[in-house]
C-alpha cells in the first residue's frame, strides 16, 4: 500500500471517530431527557412519546434504509397489542413475557405479510401490506378475544420479573424507558452493521446489488420482519401503558400516522422518527383540549412539512449543518 | 464444445408482447478475450446483455456458463458464479462514499453480511484492499466523498473498481464508454484493457471505431439477429455492417457513426 493509501484511511477513521462523538454526545443529551422528562412532563404522556417513538423508528428502518413503503404496520403494532393483552389479562403472564410474545406474535405475521409482499415494487407494495393489514383489522373485529369494539380493557401491568411493581408510575416509566432504548439501540446497530451496508446498496440501486451477487429480497425480507418485531414491542408496550387494546391500534390510520411522523421528523435519519413521534402525539394531546377538528390541523402541517421541508425537520437541520460546514 | 468457450448462447431470442427484439443469437466468448458487441439503436445489444446476466428471460434459447446451462438461474446466483455486468447508466450507490461502494461488494463473500447485530467496524479491515482497488482507477482523492459528487467518467472508473472487487471470471460491461468525453475515453480504454488481464470481458457497444483497438472479436448485432463477427479488419470491411451504420460505404464513417 502506497503512503499516499495510508493517508486516506487515516482520514477516514478520523471523520468517523469525528461523527462518532457527535452521535454519542447527541445520545447523551438524549438520554438526560429521557430520564429526567417524568418530573417535568406526565409520565403517561412520555410513555405515550416513547411507545410512538419506537413504532416509527421500527417504520423508518423499513422505508428510510431499505426503501420499503409499508402501509399496513398497524397490525404489526396493533396485533402485537391484543397479543401482550390477552397473555397479561387471560393467561396472567408476566409483563416482559406478554410484552415478547406479542413482539414475536408480530414477527411471524412480518414474516408472512413480507413473503407475500416483497418481490413487488413500490405502490403494488404499499398496496398488498395495507390489503393484508386490513385482514388483520377484520379480525380483530370479530375474533372472540379481542372483544371487538370494546378491545381488551383493564390489562394489569403486572410485577416486572415479579420484582418491580409496574403499578408505580415511574417503574413503569423506566421500563418503557428501557424498551425504548433497547429497540433504538437495536435499529441504530443495524443501521450501521454489515446487513445495514447492503440494505442501503439496495435503496440506492437494487439492480446494481443484484448484479454484485445479493439476493436482494432476502435483505428486504429480514428488514422487513426487524422493523415489524419492532413495531410489535411498540404496540405490546403501549397495551401495558394504557391497560387497553383497541381496534384503534390495528386499524389502517394507524399506519398513516406512522407514515406522518417519521416524514415529519425526517426519514432516513436515525433521530427524525423521535421527533416526530413527539410532535405528533404532543399536537394531538393539545389539540384533543381545544375544539379544533384535530385530523384538519395536523392534515394542514403534514401538507406545509411537504411543500417547504421536505428532508423532515431533522433531515433538514442535518443539511442545514452541513452547508455551514461546507 | 471446446474447453476455451466461457459464455455461450445457443438460439437466443427474446419477444415482447408480438415484437421480436432478439433473434436465434449463437454467441461464443472465448475464455481471456476482449469480445465486443455493437451494433445500431435498437440492434437488441441490452437485450442481449440483459438476457446473458439473467435480467431478462430468453423466450427461446440457452446460455451456457463454463459449459453449465444458466438459463433458469437467478441475476444474484449468475454474478456468485463469477458472472458480474455493469449498467448502462452508470451503477453506483450513490449516497454511499467511494469507499463504502467497493466496501460493499468486498463484504459479501464474508457471509456475514446479514449480520445486523454486528458493528460496521468489523468490515474497516478490508479498507486496504478497498483503497487498493480505488487507487488502480485512480480515485484516491475521492475515497471520502460520496459517489454522488463524482464527475461522470469517474462514475463509471467508481463502477469498475467495484466490479473489480468481486474479482469476476467475466466482467460484462454494458457501454462503459457512453457519454464520456474524448479524454475520458482514453483513459477508460486503457483501464478495461489493464483489467482485462486473467479475465474475459464482454462489452457492449454504440460505437465500432471505440472498440476497434480494444477488442479481440467483434460481433455486429442489427435488428436483433448477428450480422457479422471477426476481428475488427474483417468486421469493418463487410459492406452490410457499412450499410446497417447509417448506409455509409466508408470504413471511416462507419466509426462515427
Amino acid at each position: 500500500m502506497t503512503a499516499e493509501t495510508h493517508k486516506m484511511t487515516t482520514v477516514a477513521v478520523r471523520q468517523t471517530s469525528e461523527d462518532t462523538t457527535r452521535r454519542t454526545l447527541l445520545l447523551a443529551a438524549g438520554l438526560a431527557v429521557g430520564l429526567a422528562a417524568p418530573f417535568v412532563l406526565y409520565p403517561v404522556f412520555v410513555m405515550k412519546v416513547l411507545c410512538f417513538a419506537l413504532f416509527a423508528c421500527a417504520f423508518n428502518l423499513l422505508i428510510g434504509f431499505a426503501g420499503l413503503l409499508s402501509f399496513g404496520h398497524a397490525a404489526f403494532f396493533g396485533g402485537a397489542a391484543y397479543i401482550t393483552a390477552h397473555a397479561a389479562k387471560v393467561w396472567g403472564l408476566p409483563p416482559e413475557l406478554s410484552i415478547l410474545l406479542g413482539a414475536g406474535f408480530s414477527a411471524v405475521l412480518g414474516l408472512a405479510f413480507g413473503a407475500l409482499a416483497i418481490r413487488r415494487q413500490g405502490i403494488y407494495f404499499a398496496m398488498i401490506t395495507l390489503a393484508l393489514a386490513q385482514m388483520v383489522f377484520f379480525l380483530a373485529l370479530q375474533l372472540k378475544f379481542t372483544g371487538g369494539e370494546d378491545g381488551i380493557q383493564g390489562v394489569p401491568r403486572g410485577q416486572l420479573f415479579g420484582l418491580f411493581d409496574l403499578n408505580q408510575p415511574l417503574v413503569m416509566y423506566y421500563f418503557v424507558l428501557a424498551i425504548f432504548l433497547f429497540g433504538f439501540a437495536l435499529i441504530w446497530r443495524t443501521v450501521h452493521s454489515p446487513f445495514g451496508q447492503v440494505l442501503k446498496a439496495i435503496r440506492e440501486n437494487e439492480p446494481r446489488a443484484i448484479s454484485l451477487g445479493y439476493r436482494t429480497e432476502r435483505y428486504k425480507l429480514l428488514a422487513f420482519v426487524l422493523s415489524a418485531s419492532l413495531a410489535g414491542l411498540a404496540g405490546g408496550t403501549k397495551a401495558l401503558v394504557f391497560q387497553l387494546a383497541s381496534l384503534t391500534d390495528v386499524q389502517w390510520q394507524m399506519s398513516g400516522e406512522v407514515v406522518l411522523m417519521t416524514l415529519l421528523g425526517g426519514m432516513g435519519t436515525l433521530f427524525g422518527p423521535v421527533v416526530g413521534a413527539a410532535l405528533v402525539v404532543t399536537l394531538e394531546s393539545y389539540l384533543a383540549g381545544t375544539n379544533l377538528p384535530v385530523p384538519v390541523v395536523i392534515g394542514a402541517i403534514f401538507v406545509v412539512c411537504v411543500l417547504l421541508f421536505r428532508r423532515g425537520i431533522v433531515g433538514e437541520l442535518q443539511a442545514f449543518l452541513a452547508r455551514r460546514k461546507s | 464444445m471446446s474447453e476455451d468457450i466461457i459464455l455461450e448462447a445457443r438460439g437466443l431470442s427474446k419477444e415482447f408482447k408480438g415484437f421480436i427484439a432478439v433473434k436465434e443469437v449463437n454467441l461464443q466468448v472465448r475464455r481471456g478475450t476482449i469480445h465486443a458487441l455493437i451494433g445500431p439503436n435498437g440492434a437488441g445489444k441490452s437485450t442481449v446483455f440483459n438476457l446473458l446476466t439473467k435480467f431478462l428471460t430468453p423466450t427461446r434459447g440457452q446460455i451456457l456458463y463454463k459449459g453449465r446451462d444458466i438459463t433458469g438461474m437467478k441475476p444474484a446466483d449468475v454474478a456468485l458464479l463469477g458472472m458480474v455486468r455493469s449498467f448502462q447508466i452508470s451503477a453506483v450507490f450513490p449516497h454511499l462514499s467511494v469507499l463504502e461502494n467497493v466496501r460493499v461488494a468486498l463484504q459479501r463473500p464474508r457471509g456475514t453480511s446479514f449480520h445486523f447485530w454486528k458493528p460496521e467496524a468489523s468490515l474497516y479491515d478490508l479498507h486496504d484492499r478497498a483503497l487498493e482497488l480505488i487507487e488502480a482507477v485512480n480515485l484516491t482523492p475521492w475515497a471520502n466523498h460520496t459517489a454522488a459528487e463524482l464527475p461522470y467518467g469517474r462514475k463509471r472508473a467508481l463502477e469498475i473498481a467495484t466490479t473489480l472487487a468481486l474479482d469476476p471470471e467475466v466482467m460484462l460491461l454494458d457501454e462503459p464508454l457512453a457519454g464520456m468525453g474524448h479524454e475520458d475515453i482514453e483513459g477508460t480504454a486503457a483501464l478495461i484493457k489493464r483489467v482485462s488481464a486473467n479475465r474475459t470481458i464482454l462489452m457492449v457497444e454504440h460505437n465500432l471505431s471505440v472498440v476497434a483497438h480494444l477488442s479481440d472479436t467483434i460481433t455486429v448485432l442489427r435488428r436483433g439477429e448477428i450480422l457479422a463477427e471477426g476481428p475488427y479488419d474483417v468486421v469493418s470491411r463487410n459492406p452490410q455492417v457499412m450499410e446497417a451504420y447509417m448506409g455509409s460505404t466508408t470504413a471511416g464513417e462507419v466509426g462515427h457513426a
